[in-house]
């Protein structure tokens, strides 16, 4: 009678065949065609190639490679718009900002958020990957309150969280980009592979820019940053209605504005404003302190 | 029937394996004494270093660390997924190859030195001062408190 295995040796046995290195459909098949002599090594990286190739999305992104990505989006935005070198308002921005992350989703990032602001009458801001957040000094001056600007940082913490920058990649410039990092896995980086990556970064740090800058993020990715802001403001304790009160603001200030900035790359701040009603729904706030407003003037204070 | 029972065994074994570690996902990986952004520091710990889930409380995990120390971590700081970590340049040894997709090589500080390198008009100069502006969990405190927020400290 043929002896047959019992569930602890078919265990180990599944476990044993289970190669440790290989994670897709195309890996156990190229290793079972090599091993079976049908196809030489060469072929089967080949394979492998295009397998790992068709499989990457930005969901791939390492948080390192995120955090890098974010420093040269943010270092490219502040070679077309120079920092506001204010000290105790980039305090004042860095406290709040930090401040409400914790109350986010995602409150920690592989370098952590940080905030400044930019020289420009422009309503602007943007949320480099990892969370480098810039904000213009026009958008500075939609504020009314302490309220009004952490919806502001809110929205772009919003970003940051659900890695809206990372998803204007252009897909095929990740493939390239991840496919020869892992087939050149093991090896140091060098010459054409070299080349070919910091092609890919580069391309990538222009489809971030560019989308941040010129094109803007599609309608839905703003509204789920303006979903995350209200979540944001309500747990820290803000009112969310500050997010309407600072997008009429907006409204009037864009009125006259023409070229770049929110005009451009955001939804009209109507569409917004009905969709953040929605969300807050019959919210009651509560009464604002009064050293929030009187600190939040102090540091706001000096770019009016 | 047989090959059912010794998939469903490896699954198992995958998942018991799986469940227990998880990886720090940041560059410095802040183990503190109580669940809570305010709680103290007791180690720091480097990205992709693996760590041994012991409990969870909210937005906190409880782990162990490689040299017997239980903390808790903020969950954002940690993934299910296998990070490797670079030394000098090369993938620490042992790691398969779908841990070295993931591992920091590539969009890394000699990319970026090459792209800074082809851009001179990039301002890395003020990205490295941005980096370095914080607040301390204390100043968050304070100025939760202050301003009359809920209490902060990631507990939510």
């Amino acid at each position: 009678m043929k002896r047959h295995l019992t569930p602890l040796y078919g265990c180990a046995l599944a476990a044993a065949l289970l190669p440790t290195g290989c994670s897709t459909v195309a890996q156990y098949g190229t290793m079972a065609g090599q091993a079976a002599g049908v196809i030489t090594a060469d072929q089967a990286q080949s394979i492998n190639r295009s397998a790992v190739a068709m499989e990457k999305t930005f969901q791939d992104i390492t948080p390192e490679q995120e955090y890098y990505i974010g420093r040269s989006v943010a270092a490219t935005v502040l070679a077309t718009y120079r920092p506001y070198d204010q000290a105790a308002l980039n305090q004042y921005l860095t406290v709040l900002g930090q401040t409400l992350a914790q109350y986010s989703d995602k409150p920690e990032t592989f370098g952590g958020y940080h905030f400044l602001v930019i020289e420009t009458e422009e309503v602007n801001a943007f949320a480099a990957p990892g969370g480098l957040i810039l904000v213009s000094r026009g958008l500075l001056r939609c504020c009314r309150s302490e309220d009004a600007l952490a919806a502001v940082l809110a929205h772009e913490i919003g970003h940051v969280q659900n890695q809206h920058g990372l998803r204007a990649i252009k897909k095929g410039r990740l493939n390239a980009a991840l496919t020869t990092l892992a087939v050149e896995a093991g090896k140091n980086l060098a010459g054409e592979s070299l080349a070919e990556v910091t092609k890919a970064f580069e391309g990538s740090i222009t489809d971030i820019s560019s989308t941040l800058m010129n094109s803007g993020y599609a309608r839905t990715l703003e509204h789920d940053a303006d979903a995350a802001a209200v979540q944001i403001l309500s747990r820290a304790g803000y009112n969310p209605k500050a997010l309407v009160d600072m997008l009429g603001q907006m409204k009037t200030r864009i009125g006259v504005e023409t070229g770049r900035g929110f005009g451009k790359t955001h939804p009209s701040p109507d569409v917004r404003i009905e969709h953040v009603r929605t969300l807050i729904g019959a919210q009651l706030a509560a009464a604002v302190p009064a050293a929030r407003q009187r600190r939040f003037n102090d540091a706001i204070g000096m770019i009016r | 029937m047989r090959l059912k029972m010794s998939l469903l065994c490896a699954f198992a074994l995958a998942r018991i394996v799986s469940a227990e570690t998880m990886r720090v996902q940041v560059q410095s990986g802040q183990v503190r004494g109580t669940p809570s952004f305010l709680g103290q520091v007791i180690t720091t710990l480097p990205y992709g270093q693996a760590v041994e889930i012991t409990g969870a409380q909210g937005a906190w995990t409880q782990v162990r660390t490689p040299d017997g120390k239980t903390g808790w971590m903020n969950s954002s700081a940690l993934t299910t997924k296998k990070i490797s970590t670079r030394t000098g340049g090369n993938v620490s040894a042992g790691a398969s190859g779908n841990e070295l997709a993931l591992a920091g090589k590539g969009f890394n500080a000699d990319v970026e030195a090459q792209f800074k390198a082809q851009h001179a008009e990039v301002d890395f100069a003020c990205v490295d001062r941005m980096v370095k502006m914080n607040a301390s969990p204390s100043e968050i405190d304070a100025f939760a408190k202050a301003g009359g927020l809920k209490q902060t400290g990631g507990e939510q």
